[in-house]
């Protein structure tokens, strides 16, 4: 019995580890929809877009090599020489930016006071288009992405989790800094929504356009923000999930897991999408601990869409949206 | 009307100063629709300047084109002895010209007291990265603009709804804290768009004071519009009147009263 209780805090701890990693994802959703409204269907893409980019720009790689090869006949490949990782994410952050003005100036500018869903499906474009764009600028071929992160067993907690249940509990070092740079994220973010003045700007344009606009304030500039710092985020969870796992296509579906997340968080609260990260990513591994072997395993890959529909049903708005009051 | 040069006291004793914005001969159209047909007037430093006119004169049309919501097809704004460019709304705000909405337009999901923040935006001066690396001072200043907005939540008091979201508050409330918000902007020209509409007696003559103390105390330079003629001639110092488009009077409130255009506008006339 105790051995049992002893494995199932281990897959507690385990589950709390990856669901830090879907709040990550989902954290990009939640800024993008708090301050324009938008669902964000691109978020995942670009997640994978940020991968791709430093990876690329930290093995040297040429952007579009296939692409100048093809045309030129050339075999363009590499500049040859090897970019620090820090200084390869502050370029990596650059290119976010710079894709943050694109999407401003090509795509939202244009779309000015237009229902949220034409906004929705502007950003589904946006994701095949950046799928197939970093596809040609960095390649398809599945790529290993290692900016020094700490990765494999901690071997602390096993040692101290063997002295006192007389078993040592499985973390990987790499869930932890993710952790770790999870809560630190967070606590700048809502530091930043909640007490600067461009976060009060930020929320003032999620709220209403023309007042924002009557108050002096840019939407424009705003937008550019907004998806600048979506796009940070979208290249921290790159990198947690690219160190992880490699960085491929799939890197992109991590934003299905978001899902669920925001669902149960609410679309508009940053610490929702923390708490229902944790829940979905605790709740799916002592689901599978304890109810999988009855029902012969596999639970992990629905268990949380379940239990967000769960939630649809009796709280719409999720743990930490708001309230929804219609006034008659 | 005589020319008042470097502007006058009036009667109770307030300041009126020279012209601060001049509107030139603007034409405002929508595709075939003339909203607003060849107006020239102008607003001097000080005063409490009305728009009036029946529905569907071209009043918040006229309000848009000075707020810069809207872009005149014709004609020119002056502002402070310069012409004014093509400008987006929120540029024109920065401009120091402040406003409220017929519809009210708060930040619903805001407190009261955030709301009026954002009024101080454009005077804020630091900027995002001396945000984040000298959070002190900007925490300073942060301090600063509340004390200031402290001193209009008394003034339009609404101290006790300091820390309501906006979204839960009755309509003549929201009306106040909108003027809240303009006020916190410190603005050089006030543009109120029906202050008073839908808004019971009592609520009326509350807004009328604080239009007035506003004035007086900040001597705030407002423009309103309103289509209620009995709070507009005891409120201003001059009227516009509009009808269908086109300017039929200008001028201190008992010379438009006794104007027969505007008295035909307003009781309608028998046409032979």
């Amino acid at each position: 019995m105790l051995e049992q209780l002893t494995y199932a805090s281990e897959a507690a701890l385990n589950g709390l580890m990856a669901g830090v990693m879907y709040s990550l994802v989902a954290l990009g959703f939640v800024l993008i929809y708090k301050s324009s409204g938008v669902f964000n269907y691109a978020q995942g893409v670009m997640a994978l877009f940020a991968a791709l980019t430093l990876v690329g720009i930290q093995n040297g790689q040429v952007p579009f090599a296939h692409l100048i090869n093809a045309v030129t006949g050339g075999h363009l490949e590499s500049f040859g020489w090897q970019v620090p990782a820090v200084l390869a994410i502050l370029l990596t952050i650059g290119v976010m930016v710079g894709m943050a003005i694109a999407i401003e100036k090509l795509v939202l500018k244009h779309l000015v006071n237009q229902a949220p869903i034409i906004l929705f499906m502007a950003t589904i474009g946006l994701a095949y288009f950046l799928e197939g764009f970093g596809d040609v600028m960095w390649g398809a071929d599945i790529k290993t992405l290692d900016v020094g992160l700490p990765q494999g067993i901690n071997e602390t907690v096993e040692s101290l989790t063997g002295a006192w249940f007389g078993y040592g509990f499985f973390i990987d070092n790499l869930d932890i800094v993710a952790a770790v740079v999870s809560v630190a994220l967070v606590a700048a973010l809502t530091v930043f929504s909640q007490y600067s003045k461009q976060g009060r700007a930020l929320r003032a344009v999620a709220d209403d356009h023309q007042a924002a606009l009557s108050v002096g304030i840019s939407l424009r500039f705003i937008w550019i923000l907004v998806w600048s710092i979506a796009g940070f985020v979208a290249l921290v969870a790159g990198i947690m999930w690219g160190s992880k796992s490699g960085v491929q296509f799939s890197l992109s579906l991590i934003a299905l897991k978001a899902l669920p997340v925001l669902m149960l968080g609410g679309f508009t609260s940053i610490p929702g999408a923390i708490v229902g990260g944790l829940i979905i990513g605790m709740g799916e591994k002592l689901f599978e601990f304890f109810i999988g072997p009855m029902i012969g395993g596999a639970t992990e890959n629905w268990f949380a869409y379940v239990l967000a529909l769960i939630f649809l049903v009796f709280r719409p708005q999720g743990l930490f949206g708001e309230r929804i009051i219609e006034r008659v | 009307m005589k020319d008042m040069g470097e502007g006058y006291t009036t009667p109770d004793g307030r300041r009126i100063g020279p012209v601060l914005m001049e509107l030139r001969n603007i034409t405002l159209r929508f595709g075939g629709v003339v909203a607003i047909k060849d107006i020239s007037f102008d607003i001097r430093e000080g005063e409490i300047r009305a728009i009036i006119g029946p529905n569907g004169a071209g009043k918040s049309s006229m309000l848009n084109v000075i707020s810069g919501f809207y872009v005149p097809t014709e004609g020119e704004v002056w502002f402070r002895g310069e012409k004014r460019g093509p400008m987006r709304p929120y540029q024109v705000a920065r401009l120091g010209i402040a406003r409220t909405f017929q519809n009210i337009a708060l930040f619903d999901g805001m407190s009261v007291l955030d709301n009026i923040m954002t009024g101080r935006l454009t005077l804020m001066q630091s900027g995002l990265f001396s945000q984040a690396l000298w959070w002190g001072k900007a925490a300073a200043e942060e301090d600063e603009h509340r004390e200031k907005v402290e001193k209009i939540i008394d003034f339009l008091e609404i101290q006790n709804i300091r820390k309501t979201p906006v979204g839960r508050l009755p309509y003549g409330l929201k009306k106040r804290v909108e003027l809240a918000r303009a006020l916190a902007a410190e603005p050089k020209i006030l543009l109120l768009d029906e202050p008073m509409a839908g808004m019971n007696v009592e609520e009326k003559e509350d807004m009328c004071r604080f239009i007035l103390d506003v004035n007086d105390e900040f001597g705030t330079t407002t423009v309103l519009i309103e289509h209620d003629m009995g709070v507009v001639m005891d409120l201003s110092d001059r009227v516009v009147v509009m009808d269908y488009g086109r300017k039929i009077g200008d001028g201190p409130p008992e010379e438009v009263r006794n104007n027969q255009d505007v008295i035909d506008a307003y009781l309608g006339v028998a046409h032979a």
